[in-house]
């Protein structure tokens, strides 16, 4: 019985399809979800175990990368959302889906009438860049969705992609993943850190662990010859990303 | 009435802010210290405070934008100070801001459901000492583009109410018209005089005068754009007639091939082969140029927006999966003072054009994989924005569909306002310094999502098979796409039924309105009900505007009223052929005759700083070219992922191996010595560059985009003939045939009298498909210790090359190709890089060895030494300068390992090439002359550097 995983689409969702392709790879058993239909009920979110929000520009992006989407879920679909959380789903939010998740409060959580700690904003460099980036994992995260994982290289591709907080709450955003230099360096600076993320954070998690967001892309690294470097380095089986998918199914497996 | 202001946290940069700040300097006024932007909300609505706070949290992110609010319709008055100016800029009215829909939507899904409508608007508060005149020239140059913005002063906003429109059936008189009256009705409608002949004749035959929504039908589908009359007119040069350029040279190359992997060449929205039995391609290239000189944000964005519809209006439909983009522009430092008058400076049209093409194809998630941008001074009135699609497709589907009598029309996405009215018969005529304020209502800004959307759904329809052909709308609106799609069968369509953005549409507007993301569909009626509630689903408008009929007429209705019937036989096939003049002489151009430079590490690093060199990274890192998960070789690549790649590789299939390579040639400069040897290199140059990254010459297909000046001059549409000829030449030498294409003619642009003319373009682009992407080759040298192989000869050829631009010359030895040879010796390299044996390889293009042997050393780390003795010629060549730097085509630097030396050299028995130098541990690039001494040796740090500035934006 494979993993039953539930991609969210939206208008302006557009990485869906490698997405999908990319946990189908990892075991898993996709159904690819427009959120119209949750609204409507049509389907229910408590019949996943996985629940992925993909990279793209939801709405446009208009106001701001994710906000609108994120309104939606947390005022339709808030209260499932949480259930899932305390079931022990999974949640995962890939770029936009970060943005999405914390713009909505459910990365992290927000009770109602909470005001938002972080946030996810312009690029300093004022442009939307695709680049790839050097990632390092924050070994102590209880993150499930990283864990072996130490060192990853994997593209990104934003304009909203700055971690902005409180300084004082910065540590408390469960930072799981680093930029850094190839050496593994996370104060390199730009365009190390593509955005220049407070912390050089470039993805996070709640307490649990199963709730993990991050701004580059996992999907677009899964077999070696996505690496920009194959040609001279030759290309391994797998990408780096690969494995925050086979992570994750093995874990919703146990459930 | 409510106006919300929201901008950033005083202690937060901003970025769009501190953007600004560059470009004002970059106008020379060094004053301004900062920049901060306010985006502007106002609501139709009267909430109360607590609902007004909701909405405000909405748009403002609490941790880092502040907002304020205000119920008055009054703008708030400009705070100038003696250092702080404000200029507010908001959108004219019926110029549609997509971020108001979906502000619309939030609002409503927070369940406050009394606001009937927003706009917005964008203040700027500049800081600094600017004078009225400064800050007037900030303005006009950056901020506001009176197309579709204008500056809010002090008066009161209002929501601009749109006219009702009350039916009236307007007639045009031709019959009781006398020459002088005809002659008018000529030019209104952009009728020629056959053409007007034509008409008329038809009229007065069945003894009635047309309707105003009749002639706009005939003039859309007889424009330029749509039927290619030059293309396919009759040509006189010299002592022979060409009947059909078109039919008589890139599409007879296409027929003589053959080739049974061509699935729909020629007659539908795009191009289609085969890519593995199961998938095809489908690949469209198109020009977006008049919109783009006008509103280059605006006109490139829907310029991508419209190419992406047509491997979507393609066969029953393809999935969009790479965008190309080639853009032709002014040099960016080219004087404010000489710029004609109307006219936008290149730097603002170039920034625009390369953010209306990432924001629209990034946003709907499509990669842009390809692309080349040039640079002359003649397209400083005309620029040219080449936007292609690659698309994907079952084979099964692959067909053009066929609708049946009786079949619904239906037309779905986005709806239909004032937009691109006339944009047609624009795009086909000539620019002036005029055109910028009065073709104002051709040009529009995209909406992406609303494409997203439709083709999210479109694809769903598809795969269920619930309709039965489909086509999209662009030039030309419903009159091209229905008008088209019913020449076999006959239409009747209620204009009133179609979805308006705003009330006050006449019949005959909504008929041509070029409103984007729209595409129309055949549906039989036994699925409309399926169809319909699909497309509701995902909150995608489609309407049935009318049926298909059996009596090939073309009959409109509005609120029952008849308001156009035609004879579909007219309407396609009354156009009378065009009969033009053309001569050709060969123009004659001043030879080199400066002394060889003894350092030739100057010219090189100049080479390698001139626009048409040097480095894109600044465009290509902000398109998205990583998306939908396919890329095998990136656009950029090397040590540090910053080298010049040749051309693309995707695995459109994301479980097979198999690739699609992208790829292009374009070289105007050539055209100015012969448009037949340009045409002939810039097919070579987009061949060159699939087999550069591992790919053969089996299965490639080509495209052509001629971008010419304006065709009824002779000498003009001499060299439209001779690039034609070559076309034809080429392919059938090469074995790759033309799938499709497109022209844009009359490009040229008139102020003060004095005529400015587009150099002669042609884009070919190049799709091919690779057997096994793991063999891909990268450009960037690899291993210090291999040998450096040029492979093809060298000759004399410096016409036109970048080498003679550096002393402001053109020369006349254009670079040729010789098809047989170049075949061989790219056939011997495919073979070669199948069985692993190349570790790098880069085409010789601008610049020739010089060039490309300095990006292969920087893109890998890796220093090089090259002998030019060892260089293969194809004849004398005197000076070691030419060696280094002639353009012939057909050449490539190989990269080989030593233990591969023999098998590589084995296979490559029988063409031109020879080892020429080797890859070293240095950091340099070092060029030794035939009479010894070094040429060039310069470290790879100032060689990168000369490339990587002139773009470091």
């Amino acid at each position: 019985m494979k993993v039953k995983t539930l991609i969210l689409r939206a208008p302006g969702t557009n990485c869906n399809v490698e997405t999908a392709f990319a946990l189908e790879q990892a075991g898993a058993g996709v159904t690819t979800i427009h959120v119209n239909q949750l609204i409507r009920g049509e389907e229910r979110l408590a019949d996943y175990r996985i629940f992925v929000i993909p990279g793209g520009f939801t709405y446009g992006d208009d106001i701001a990368a994710g906000k609108v989407l994120a309104n939606e879920l947390r005022l339709k679909l808030g209260a499932d959302i949480q259930q899932f959380i305390a079931d022990g789903g999974l949640i995962l939010g890939i770029c936009n889906g970060f943005q999405v998740l914390a713009k909505a409060g459910i990365l992290p959580w927000l009770p109602d009438g909470v005001a938002p700690v972080m946030t996810l904003t312009n690029n300093d460099s004022g442009k939307f860049e695709c680049r790839w980036v050097y990632l390092a994992a924050n070994e102590k995260s209880p993150c499930v969705f990283t864990r072996g994982i130490e060192r990853m290289y994997l593209p990104v591709a934003h304009g909203e992609g700055k971690v902005v907080a409180d300084p004082k709450v910065l540590p408390e955003l469960n930072a799981v993943l680093y930029y850094t230099d190839e050496h593994g360096d996370r104060l390199a600076g730009y365009p190390h850190n593509p955005n220049g993320s407070m912390g050089n954070i470039a993805g996070i998690c709640d307490a649990t662990g199963r709730v993990f967001a991050l701004m580059p892309h996992p999907e677009r690294h899964i077999r070696g010859s996505q690496h920009p470097r194959w040609p001279g380095e030759g290309a391994k089986e797998f990408g780096d990303g690969f494995q925050i998918f086979r992570n994750a199914v093995d874990w919703a497996k146990k459930l | 009435m409510h106006r919300i202001e929201v901008s950033l946290k005083s202690h937060l940069p901003d970025a769009r802010g501190l953007g600004l700040v560059k470009d004002i300097q970059d106008l020379g006024i060094t004053t301004v210290s900062n920049a901060r932007v306010v985006d502007i909300y106002w609501l139709d609505a009267d909430l109360p405070s607590n609902k007004l706070e909701l909405v405000c949290n909405l748009l403002a992110d609490p941790v880092t934008q502040e907002y304020q609010y205000s119920s008055s319709s009054a703008v708030s008055p400009a705070k100038d100070e003696a250092n702080l100016h404000t200029v507010e800029v908001a959108y004219n009215p019926g110029v549609t801001d997509p971020v108001e829909e979906t502000v619309m939507k939030a609002i409503q899904d927070m369940g406050i459901a009394d606001v009937r409508a927003v706009k917005t608007a964008r203040r700027y508060l500049i800081e600094g000492q600017l004078s009225e005149d400064e800050l007037d020239t900030v303005s006009r140059r950056l901020l506001v583009n009176p197309i579709i913005q204008h500056v809010m002063k002090s008066e009161q906003f209002v929501f601009p109410r749109n006219p009702q429109y009350s039916f009236r059936l307007n007639h045009v008189d031709i019959l009781k018209s006398d020459a002088t009256g005809l002659a008018a009705i000529g030019q209104q409608f952009g009728f020629s005089d056959d053409e007007l002949q034509s008409v008329v004749g038809y009229f007065r035959k069945q003894g009635r005068n047309p309707t105003d929504a009749e002639l706009e039908t005939l003039a859309q589908t007889w424009s330029e754009h749509c039927v290619h009359k030059t293309f396919k007119g009759k040509i006189r040069l010299g002592n022979t007639v060409i009947d059909n350029l078109l039919k008589s040279t890139i599409i007879k190359a296409t027929a003589e091939l053959n080739k049974p992997w061509c699935l729909s060449v020629f007659m539908d929205n795009a191009g289609v082969i085969d890519f593995d039995g199961r998938w095809a391609l489908c690949f469209k290239v198109e020009t977006h140029n008049h919109p783009s000189a006008v509103e280059p944000y605006g006109g490139a964005a829907t310029g991508i927006g419209g190419v992406v519809r047509d491997p979507l209006g393609t066969g029953l439909g393809a999935k969009p999966i790479a965008n190309t983009d080639v853009f032709c522009f002014a040099p960016p430092d080219f004087p404010y003072e000489k710029l004609p008058k109307g006219v936008l400076h290149p730097r603002r049209i170039f920034k625009g054009v390369r953010a209306g093409v990432a924001d629209y194809g990034n946003r709907l998630g499509i990669p842009t994989l390809n692309g080349a941008i040039l640079f002359d001074e003649r397209y400083v009135a005309n620029p040219l924005v080449y936007c292609g699609t690659l698309g994907l497709i079952p084979v099964e589907l692959s067909q053009r569909g066929q609708q049946k009598p009786g079949d619904l029309v239906v037309v779905a996405g986005g709806r239909t306002g004032r937009d691109g009215i006339h944009g047609v018969t624009f795009a086909s005529e000539q620019l002036t310094g005029e055109s910028t304020a009065t073709s104002y209502t051709s040009v529009q800004i995209g909406n992406p999502i609303v494409e997203k959307k439709l083709i999210d759904v479109l694809l769903q329809a598809r795969d269920r098979r619930l309709y039965r052909r489909i086509t999209d709308c662009g030039g030309g609106g419903l009159s091209s796409a229905v008008g088209e799609m019913a020449e076999d069968t006959g239409v009747r369509v209620d204009l009133d039924k179609v979805p308006l953005k705003y009330a006050g549409l006449s019949y005959s507007e909504i008929w041509v309105s070029e409103s984007q993301e729209r595409m129309v569909l055949a549906v039989s009626p036994d699925c409309i009900d399926e169809l319909l509630k699909l497309f509701a689903s995902e909150n995608v408008e489609a309407a049935v505007i009318g049926e298909f009929t059996d009596d090939r007429r073309l009959k409109l209705f509005y609120q029952g009223n008849p308001v156009c019937d035609l004879d579909m036989k007219f309407l396609h096939h009354g156009i009378p052929q065009v009969d033009r003049e053309a001569v050709w002489t060969a123009p004659k151009y001043a030879e080199p005759d400066f002394a060889p430079p003894t350092d030739l590490g100057e010219p090189l690093l100049e080479i390698l700083g001139a626009w048409n060199v040097c480095s894109k990274e600044w465009v290509i890192r902000q398109y998205d070219h990583e998306v939908q998960g396919g890329s095998v070789l990136k656009p950029l690549v090397g040590k540090t992922n910053d080298g010049p790649g040749d051309a693309t590789i995707i695995r459109p299939v994301l479980d097979s191996t198999r690739g699609a390579i992208i790829a292009n040639g374009i070289n105007c400069r050539y055209g100015d010595i012969d448009p037949y040897w340009m045409a002939a290199s810039a097919i070579d140059e987009a061949l060159r560059q699939v087999v550069a990254v591992g790919g053969s010459l089996d299965r490639v297909a080509l495209l052509d985009n001629f971008c010419w000046g304006n065709t009824s001059r002779p000498e003009i549409l001499g060299a439209l003939v001779k690039a034609a000829q070559a076309c034809y030449d080429m392919a059938v030498a090469y074995g790759t045939p033309f799938i499709s294409g497109k022209d844009s003619l009359n490009n040229e642009f008139e102020a003060d009298g004095k005529i400015i003319s587009i150099p002669h373009t042609l884009l070919i682009s190049a799709i091919a498909v690779m057997e096994d992407t793991s063999r891909a080759v990268s450009m960037d040298f690899k291993q210090a210790g291999d040998l450096i192989y040029i492979v093809g000869a060298t000759y004399a050829e410096l016409g036109g090359s970048e080498y003679l631009r550096t002393r402001d010359l053109v020369g006349n030895s254009v670079p040729r190709v010789n098809p047989k040879q170049a075949r061989a010796l790219m056939d011997g390299l495919s073979r070669a890089t199948q069985k692993g044996l190349v570790r790098a390889c880069h085409d010789c293009s601008e610049g020739g060895i010089g060039v490309a042997a300095a990006e292969m050393a920087f893109a890998g780390g890796l220093g090089a030494t090259i002998q030019l003795k060892a260089v293969p010629l194809g004849g004398p060549i005197a000076r070691d300068d030419f060696i280094l730097f002639s353009e012939s085509n057909s050449r490539f630097l190989v990269e080989v390992a030593p233990d591969k030396q023999k098998e590589f050299e084995q296979i490559m028995k029988g063409t031109s090439f020879a080892a020429i130098g080797q890859v070293t541990a240095t950091d340099k690039l070092e060029v030794v002359g035939r009479k010894g001494g070094k040429l060039v040796n310069r470290s790879l740090d100032e060689l990168k550097e000369a490339w990587q500035r002139p773009l470091r934006w």
